[in-house]
């Protein structure tokens, strides 16, 4: 199966930084994989450079067949790239009807007033967020505003979505709806990647996952293979614990 | 349209003025007129896009040059006016590609100082503008009387039809980009608008008309000179104007430039040395009274919006 | 021989221009206000110099205390009353804010003191000196030496003093500093009072060099732009290299170009800059 989103050796320097380095990814249509890593280790880098804010220092990135590295953010979204912000990004003096209606008018086609509104109120429906469509976006609560990044990037008809920690700072409540509603996208046929720090949430959705650590790729595959990795282990809780780690599976594999 | 034929029978009561034969009254009417232009052209790119410029003054001042030097090499009057609405286009679209990638202060400095860099220009060029004595343009034969109905005619005519235009582009996805623009630019890439485009499109919108309103103020005081077309004032008073209407409205700007016209002549005439005082009251008490403007005032009473610190940078500062 | 006379020229006028500049960038810096005041504050303190010297026999280079003092507290007072309430609205309420407070100041002076130019006739002059062949034109460069050396001065009180630590905590991130217990407020009242303090010392050193007139504060108000893009925002090393490049710029700029030219060569190179290079020449910098 040929990949939706490649990245090949993409590397983004920051200055004397190296933010990411040497990062070769493929992503199969349909897949939900998994982007974790320890704080700065490039996750919203990597989804930066794909969507366009930066172009890669180095590398290339094929999306679709298409090289999108060096495009425009507007020319990738409007080709079927969303991502949502780890700080959400509403227009905050817009209602938040008209936060959906923007991607729908500007990025799912050249759609007039009505269709537009009609696609907002659709991804809304879809979000649970119907309810509040004619709210301003600045007075959601976070569930609510991270809810609203969802659907407008939804509002996009994407073939890919990033999600850049849409979970964080929610309550396990609205965690799970959070999840439901991820589920169903994906089961929309969306291709998803998302960033997460609960390893619940991973484990559960994903069927793959990249490992992140200091801008380099270290580890990638089923959610069990990779915890059980001791570079993993390493990354995540230095060496003393990863080394005791594998020095009990020794023990018990001895045993 | 309900909203659209009030305003149509207001103009033309407006366009029945002359009827009155008081050429005094006509004169504050073009004046009002040309205000009104200058107002709802800055709207465009600071009231719907939220760019602080300070460029009105480039774009009327190279709008009423090539307009005169156009007459005076002969070319027909309306002929000089379509081109000078061409050549200040022209002019915004390009520096609208170089400095409107440029952000707040920087913008407002850059486009601030453009005004000044053609008034240096416009000054030592005297072969072509006459330098700084100024030009004269051709007398026109016609009478006294009718000079006053065609000069507030046609600025009639172009105001409303920046006012059309105003009200088209608040209605039609530029408008509703440029907002978008205003609020999170960054996020607005992210939704699929081309941000550089539609900013050199308003940038532009903010200045063809602004042109054309030169060359027709130049066409009717017959002698321009640097300093008084290319004055920083010129930049600033469409500011107050629509920030005094209600900045980012179609109406707004309409409103605050005869309510500007209207205090310049009542309180400013009579006190002539503390005009720029003057101003600047009413300035403070802008700011500090009538942050909405007068349209403001019959909305409902929004919360103020919090400190604009763009969230994408913080993020990526972080 | 005669490009080391302009570059003289230049170097003695940059060491004005930075003392001009460096409250402005610091307003902006700190603040995120462009002080469209400043302009005016500079002539502000040309005129009390002026005064100075003609009622009390005060020597300008003594009157940049008075003046320094006058333009402190009417900065403070300006930001602590009007400015402060619209800290943190759009870029374009603080513009159109001091734009009018600067109409008010600069109409106030002109009816004041008439648009008419003055100069201070000092009765002893120090004259001129000739070195290596070399003209040195003693009072403007004490002017200038003084300029830089106040500039050395407000670099120093930010680095070492509690207040200018203050200033620059809050400018890297005033709600930390709100929350270590800085009044944010306050400090923003004292900064733009320092940079109003160094606009009026600077034309109290400048009434030696240029007549005076309330006509002059768009110059000196373009000179401060040129200058903060030239060297970067925000630094007072960057004020003081993009001060003396700009001197340097427009002594060369009048010999090759003719004199009447100097801020048009100086706004085209601003403009040519934010195209091509909005960091300035030394790049961004903080107030270190
Ligand atoms: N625009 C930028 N300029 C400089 N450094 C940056 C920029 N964006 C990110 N970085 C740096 O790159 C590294 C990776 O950051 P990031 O991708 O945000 O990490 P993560 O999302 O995995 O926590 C960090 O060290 C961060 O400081
Ligand atoms: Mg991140």
């Amino acid at each position: 199966m040929t990949a939706i989103l490649s990245l090949d050796n993409v590397t983004q320097r920051f200055g004397g930084l190296t933010a990411l380095d040497a990062v070769s990814l493929d992503i199969a249509p349909g897949e939900v994989v998994g982007l974790i890593g320890p704080n700065g280790a490039g996750k919203t880098t990597l989804v930066n450079m794909v969507s366009g804010v930066y172009k890669p220092s180095t590398g290339t990135i094929t999306f679709d067949g298409k090289r999108i590295d060096g495009l425009k953010s507007y020319q990738i979204a409007r080709l079927g790239v969303a991502r949502t912000y780890q700080v959400v990004q509403p227009f905050p003096e817009m209602t938040v009807l008209e936060n959906v209606m923007s991607p729908a008018t500007f990025a799912a086609g050249n759609l007039g007033v009505e269709a537009a509104q009609e696609k907002a109120l659709e991804a809304l429906r879809f979000c649970g967020l119907d309810e509040q469509a004619q709210m301003r976006a600045s007075e959601l609560t976070l569930a609510g505003r991270k809810r609203l990044e969802l659907a407008k990037s939804l509002a996009m008809d994407p073939k890919v979505l990033l999600l850049d920690e849409v979970n964080a700072g929610l309550n396990p409540a609205e965690i799970d709806l959070a999840l439901d509603l991820i589920r169903r996208i994906s089961a929309k046929g969306v291709t998803i990647v998302i960033i997460e720090h609960l390893m619940k949430v991973v484990m559960n959705l994903c069927s793959r996952i990249v490992v992140l650590h200091h801008g380099a790729k270290i580890a990638e595959g089923t959610p069990a293979e990779v915890t059980s990795d001791p570079h993993v282990i390493e990354a995540y809780l230095g060496n003393r614990y990863a080394r005791k780690q594998a020095g009990e599976a020794k023990e018990g594999a001895d045993g | 349209m309900t909203r659209v034929l009030p305003v149509v029978l207001v103009i033309a009561l407006v366009a029945a003025l002359p009827l009155l034969g008081d050429n005094y009254l006509l004169r504050l009417g073009t004046m009002g007129a040309m205000y009104a232009v200058m107002a709802l052209s800055w709207n465009v790119i600071g009231g719907f896009a939220g760019y602080p410029s300070f460029a009105t003054a480039a774009f009327f001042g190279l709008g009423a040059y090539t307009g005169a030097i156009l007459q005076g090499a002969g070319v027909y009057m309306p002929l000089a006016w379509v081109a000078a609405c061409l050549a200040a286009a022209l002019f915004a679209g390009l520096l609208g590609l170089a400095i409107l990638h440029l952000k707040g202060h920087y913008f407002a400095i850059a486009s601030l100082v453009v005004a000044e860099v053609l008034l240096e220009i416009t000054t030592s060029w005297t072969s072509l503008t006459g330098g700084g004595m100024g030009l004269n343009l051709p007398i026109l034969r016609i009478s006294v009387d009718a000079q006053a109905r065609l000069f507030f005619w046609a600025m009639l005519a172009l105001a409303s039809l920046t006012l059309a235009m105003n009200w088209i582009v608040a209605n039609h996805r530029l408008g509703f980009g440029l907002r978008c623009i205003r609020q999170n630019e960054d996020a607005s890439g992210m939704v699929g608008i081309n941000t550089t485009l539609y900013k050199v499109i308003a940038f532009i919108l903010s200045a063809v008309f602004v042109g054309g309103a030169g060359a027709l103020y130049a066409s009717w005081v017959f002698y321009i000179e640097p300093p008084d077309v290319f004055a920083t004032l010129t930049s600033v008073k469409p500011i107050v104007m629509a920030l005094l209407g209600g900045a980012g409205t179609v109406l707004g700007p309409v409103i605050g430039a005869v309510l500007f016209l209207v205090m310049e002549e009542l309180v400013w005439r009579n006190l002539l040395e503390i005009h720029a005082a003057a101003l600047g009251i009413l300035i403070v008490i802008l700011i500090f009274f009538l942050p909405g403007g007068v349209l403001g005032l019959f909305k409902r009473r929004r919360k103020p919006a919090a400190p604009s610190r763009p969230l994408a940078s913080a993020e990526a500062g972080r | 021989m005669l490009y080391a006379q302009i570059l003289i020229n230049g170097l003695v006028l940059g060491g004005l221009y930075a003392c001009i500049a460096v409250g402005f960038s610091l307003v902006w810096g700190v603040l995120n206000v462009i002080n469209i005041l400043h302009g005016t504050f500079v002539v502000l303190g040309s005129y009390i110099a002026y005064f100075c010297y003609v009622h009390l026999g005060i020597h300008p280079f003594l009157s940049i205390i008075v003046s320094g003092g006058i333009l402190f507290v009417l900065g403070f007072l300006v930001q602590a009353g009007l400015i402060n309430r619209v800290m943190g609205a759009p870029v374009l309420t603080t513009l159109v804010l001091t734009f009018g407070l600067e109409l008010l100041l600069n109409n106030g002076i002109l009816l004041a003191f008439s648009a008419d130019y003055r100069t201070v006739q000092l009765a002893n002059p120090l004259g001129s000196t000739i070195i290596g062949g070399l003209v040195f034109p003693l009072e403007r460069v004490v002017a200038t030496a003084l300029a830089l050396g106040l500039t050395v001065l407000l670099y120093v009180m930010l680095a070492k003093s509690r207040i200018g630590r203050a200033i620059v905590a809050v400018r890297m991130d005033a709600e930390a500093a709100a929350l270590m217990g800085v009044n944010v407020k306050r400090i923003y009242a004292v900064t733009f009072g320092v940079g109003a303090l160094m606009a009026g010392a600077a034309g109290s050193l400048l009434a030696i060099v240029f007549p005076i007139s309330p006509l002059n504060s768009t110059e000196f108000l373009g000179i401060a732009f040129v200058v903060c893009v030239l060297g970067g925002l925000g630094s007072v090393a960057g004020a003081m290299v993009g001060g003396l490049a700009l001197g340097v710029i427009e002594s060369f700029g009048a010999l090759f170009i003719g004199p009447e030219h100097g801020l048009t060569i100086a706004f085209t190179l601003l403009i040519l800059l934010l195209i091509f290079r909005p960091t300035g020449i030394m790049g961004r910098r903080g107030y270190e």
